[in-house]
């Protein structure tokens, strides 16, 4: 049964991903691009949470922990530039 | 005394002078006097035992398995260039002492000379090539040092610079032919080598060895045609020149030619390459001594032109040219060190060397015009003095000596050479004491004191005892003459006499002298037409050449290294491409021995959004922002790929590195344009794309290859994971590798690490007090910008964030033993929540609240990982060992500590301060003018406007 869930799951998240890459590279404003990678870190910690629950380990948790926590930081720093020039002012 | 000692003292010695000068001249000289005096008297203390016939050997393993050991021994001869060595050695410093000025530093000129010294030492009694080797260079570096002692004298510089290159390259030279001469063998001791004469001189590559070793003899020896650099070396303080052109640096070439004699003589390559060139040399230097104004351009002459005999006199082959030589070696070296200080006397009384300016100085020197006749008479060969005895030697021989064919050449060249040696010695004699008293000396001439006349008295001692009475001699002139041909031929007959009957030899003397004294007579003219001559000047043609060839190296070096960094990826993977395609085609691999992993659809999609990402990279390169959003995307599958291959370790750091690696990028671009300009025309980047193609395409199928075979050797990986626990007390492998297994590895990185972030704050705080302060501080915005600087959201965001993320960072710190995470990670961790901060309220606002400096923090990881490695010193092992155990605090479970632990607080905070540092400075040139600092966090704060209203 979860193995079922998780097919579909993977395949659900999996298209996210494909998709928001491809909003990342039509664009057309640099915005889009960054909220697109902003989609794509939250895809893959959905990724590799999928991950370790189909085999079965807790190993994986904290990739996704920090890709959580830290993630924010590259979209915040990108935004930053683009809006104020200067990511520490 | 130990042969060890022998050798060390004059190094360690080397350090007293430096210290003593602060106690005085005086002080620093006996201290000096003594270092030399006590090793020539343990040199003494085996004298019996050199004349009894035995051989002293030390032997120390350095590295035997390359067979370079410190074995040292003593035989006759070793013996006999050891005691001229450190006994001219002694009288050379009490010259020293007087001759040196006060202006000059006598501390930093005895360091030198004692090091020189040592070097000298080492060279004479090693008994192993490959030490013997090192201590040759030795010589050559100290003697550039003392050549070059007068350091405000260009003629002082350039003569150091150039005795350097040639006996430098004379030394490079030699290290090839001793390799060969060790591999013929098989053993780099000197003992096995001189052995093994038959099976030397039948290997073919005995011609390469002996040009070689002859190459640096030569060289070292001042020999036709690399003698230049000898006179140009006596723009020396006059001790220097004295002590390395008598008796010791110049007769190092000697001394190898006659230690290796046994193995390389005999030969017709050697007789004829060893007779010609000494005979060159010896007629050559002679005639050019004989124009030469300055005594001591002279005397260099002279002394090529001695060195030059000696050389012929080994080159024949016969044991009696080896006695010759032998002795002369030892009469050479006595009279010619006394007239280098006579001619420091002269220099030092009159101010001049220059013999246009002197003459008649017999009435104001009488002392001094003593000492000079009887060296140079003995120079010149006349009887009664020992220089008579061994010229006459050398004539003896070259009456028996056939090159060429021609049995007279030798002989003639010989009388030839004799005369002019005769002639300049009375030149050298004639034309400073002689004639009537000037009135013109540049200064009041005057005979010096004891100090200085002392020891070139004292060389008068044997100069006239072997002269009269040379049989006195011959037991130790033979024994030497024995360890030099080795038992490889009977010695002569001859014995050392004043008076040999009615021979060819004595009436080529007479020429000699009679020629000698008409040639002198006609000084005048020959002078003028010596003058008028073209001739070539060596130092000319030395410049010209070295410019060459500096100009050749300058021009293939900016052919491949222009600073253009594409040229140097093109050339670099050209290179690797075509020595990894010579290495897969001529080499065997294994071929592919392992199955395809399943692909699953998971994998394919990441696989082709990686693909998709890099190739759109490659085409929005030129809009830099876009590039940045796209490495994200690469990282970003990269850490979802090492944690699909199960490599959380490595997952962690990617995600935490990337985060960095986008602020670091994003700072850079502060300082460039958006978007970057076309440089390259359109054939020039096809070119670039055909490279980078063929450099991607034998990466990935070196990858493939790899990935497919097994391993060619033993994987490490086996061992690692069954110690990881036993030994290092962890269960995570890649963090038991990094903090033990290779923790002098991560030692050395750490520190590594913090070096780069100083350097980069260095650089920073260079730019900012340089002119480019103002440039960058009055930058234009290149776009307008919106919004706040120090939003509300973000604030409060990050100030809520960092307790836990500091938290994530402990934790990642302390199960990093035995699960994934450890120091590097969670330094990493706890800098970005830092940086948050900086971004959230602004740096100026995050600098005032920041309290360590963050070279402090560089500065304690790296003093921290340092002392837990030293702390396993006390429990008796070696740096950085591990230990472990379980300790159980009431409330809390069991738990383990390990020393590992002090380790990786050392990488974290090593970490976390080079992270901090390198990002602050960016931040720091960041600034512009005309930004104002808020002192609060947050620009606009609903509970301050609403404080403000209230009050």
């Amino acid at each position: 049964m979860i193995a079922t869930a998780l097919y579909i799951a993977v395949g659900t998240v999996g298209l996210a991903q494909v998709l928001a890459m491809v909003r990342l590279l039509r664009g057309p404003h640099v915005g889009d691009r960054i909220l697109a990678l902003d989609t794509m870190v939250i895809n893959a910690i959905a990724l590799i949470i999928l991950a370790g629950m189909s085999l079965g380990t807790q190993m994986y948790f904290e990739s996704a922990m920090i890709i959580a926590m830290l993630g924010f930081v590259s979209t915040v720093a990108l935004c930053r530039f683009v809006l104020r020039g200067d990511i520490t002012e | 005394m130990s042969l060890f000692i022998i050798v060390a003292l004059p190094f360690l010695g080397a350090l007293l002078p430096g210290l003593f000068i602060r106690a005085g001249r005086q002080a620093c000289f006996v201290a000096t006097f003594t270092v030399s005096a006590l090793a020539f008297i343990g040199l003494m203390t085996h004298l019996p035992a050199v004349l009894g016939g035995q051989v002293a050997t030390a032997r120390l393993d350095w590295l035997p398995d390359l067979g370079l050991n410190l074995n040292l021994f003593l035989d006759p001869l070793g013996f006999m260039f050891a005691a001229l060595i450190l006994g001219i050695g002694l009288l050379i410093i009490i010259y020293a002492r007087w001759y040196l000025s006060r202006d000059d530093n006598m501390g930093e000129f005895f360091s030198y000379l004692l090091l020189f010294q040592g070097a000298m030492v080492g060279i004479v009694l090693s008994d192993n090539i490959l030490m013997l080797l090192v201590f040759w260079e030795l010589t050559s570096l100290s003697s550039f040092l003392l050549i070059g002692f007068w350091k405000h004298l260009p003629a002082g510089r350039q003569g150091a610079r150039m005795a350097l290159t040639v006996t430098g390259m004379g030394g490079l030279a030699m290290i090839g032919g001793m390799l060969i001469l060790g591999q013929i063998v098989g053993s780099y001791d000197l003992t096995v080598i001189l052995e093994n004469r038959e099976l030397i001189q039948a290997s073919p590559l005995y011609l390469p060895a002996l040009l070689l070793i002859l190459t640096g003899c030569f060289t070292k020896s001042a020999q036709f045609p690399f003698h230049f650099w000898l006179p140009h070396a006596m723009s020396a303080p006059t001790p220097v020149s004295a002590y390395l052109h008598s008796a010791t640096m110049v007769k190092a070439g000697l001394f190898l030619m006659a230690r290796m004699w046994p193995v390389l003589s005999g030969t017709d390559v050697w007789v004829t390459l060893v007779c010609s060139v000494g005979l060159i040399t010896m007629v050559l230097g002679a005639f050019i001594a004989f124009f030469k104004n300055d005594l001591k351009a002279l005397l260099a002459f002279s002394t090529v032109s001695h060195l030059g005999l000696i050389c012929f006199l080994l080159g024949t082959g016969t044991t009696f040219g080896a006695m010759a030589a032998v002795f002369h070696i030892l009469n050479h070296a006595s009279f010619k060190a006394a007239l280098f200080m006579v001619a420091g006397i002269v220099d030092h009384g009159v101010h001049t060397r220059d013999m246009r300016k002197l003459g008649g100085l017999r009435h104001v020197m009488p002392l001094t015009f003593v000492l000079a006749t009887l060296a140079g008479l003995s120079m010149a060969g006349i009887p009664l003095l020992n220089g008579f005895i061994s010229k006459e030697m050398m004539l003896e021989e070259a009456v028996h000596t056939t090159l060429f064919g021609s049995p007279l050449l030798v002989a003639v060249v010989a009388t030839i050479g004799a005369l002019f040696s005769a002639a300049y010695s009375f030149r050298f004699i004639s034309h400073t004491f002689l004639g009537a008293e000037r009135d013109d000396y540049p200064a009041h001439p005057h005979d010096p004191k004891a100090g200085l006349w002392f020891s070139p008295a004292l060389l008068m001692i044997p100069v006239i005892a072997l002269g009269v009475a040379p049989f006195m001699a011959e037991p130790f002139v033979r024994l030497v003459t024995e360890a030099v041909v080795g038992g490889v031929a009977e010695l002569p007959e001859e014995h050392l006499a004043l008076w040999h009957g009615f021979k060819p030899a004595l009436f080529m003397s007479m020429i000699a002298v009679v020629g000698g004294l008409i040639w002198l007579a006609l000084f005048s003219p020959l002078s003028r037409m010596w003058e008028s001559a073209p001739r070539p000047e060596a130092k000319d043609i030395f410049d010209t050449l070295i410019k060459a060839l500096a100009n050749g190296a300058g021009r293939f070096s900016r052919t491949l290294h222009d600073g253009s960094f594409t040229r140097y990826a093109a050339i670099f993977t050209l290179a690797v491409v075509a020595v990894g395609t010579h290495a897969w085609s001529t080499g065997t691999a294994g071929g592919a021995t392992r199955d395809m992993l399943r692909v699953t659809p998971i994998a394919a999609m990441l696989w082709g959004m990686l693909i998709a990402a890099t190739c759109f990279l490659v085409f929005y390169h030129r809009n830099r922002l876009a590039v940045l959003i796209l490495m994200g995307i690469i990282g970003l599958i990269v850490s979802v790929s090492f944690n699909y291959f199960s490599a959380p370790d490595l997952a962690l750091t990617q995600i935490s590195v990337e985060v960095v690696t986008i602020i670091l990028l994003l700072l850079a671009l502060n300082f460039l344009p958006n978007r970057s300009p076309k440089e390259s025309t359109p054939i020039r980047r096809t070119r670039d794309a055909v490279i980078a193609l063929i450099g991607g395409a034998a990466v990935a199928g070196l990858v493939w290859t790899i990935l497919m075979s097994g391993f060619p050797l033993a994987s490490i990986s086996e061992y690692h994971l069954a110690n990881s626990y036993k030994g290092g007390g962890g269960d995570n492998v890649v963090n038991v590798i990094l903090v033990d297994f290779r923790g002098y590895d991560t030692f050395g990185e750490i520190i590594v690490l913090g070096i780069a972030a100083l350097v980069i704050y260095a650089l920073t705080e260079a730019l900012l007090n340089g002119p480019v302060r103002a440039k960058l501080l009055n930058r234009d915005f290149e776009e307008a910008r919106a919004g706040d600087a120090h939003p509300l959201m973000m604030v409060v965001l990050t100030r809520v964030m960092m307790p836990v993320v500091l938290m994530v960072g402990v934790y990642i710190f302390l199960r990093g033993h035995n699960e994934p995470g450890g120091g590097f990670v969670a330094g990493l961790v706890v800098a970005i929540a830092v940086v948050m901060q900086y971004m959230a309220s602004g740096f100026a606002w995050a600098e005032k609240r920041q309290r360590y400096p963050y070279h402090g923090i560089i500065g304690a990881g790296v003093l921290c990982a340092g002392l837990t490695g030293i702390g396993s010193w006390f429990a008796g092992e070696p740096f950085l060992t591990s230990a472990f155990g379980y300790f159980r605090i009431p409330p809390m479970q069991e738990f383990e500590l390990a020393t590992a632990m002090g380790f990786d607080l050392g990488v974290f905070l090593s970490v976390v301060g080079a992270v901090m540092l390198l990002l602050e400075s960016f931040f720091r040139l960041g600034r512009r003018a005309g930004t104002e600092d808020s002192e609060y966090a947050i620009d606009i704060d609903p509970s301050r406007t609403s404080t403000a209203e209230e009050g």
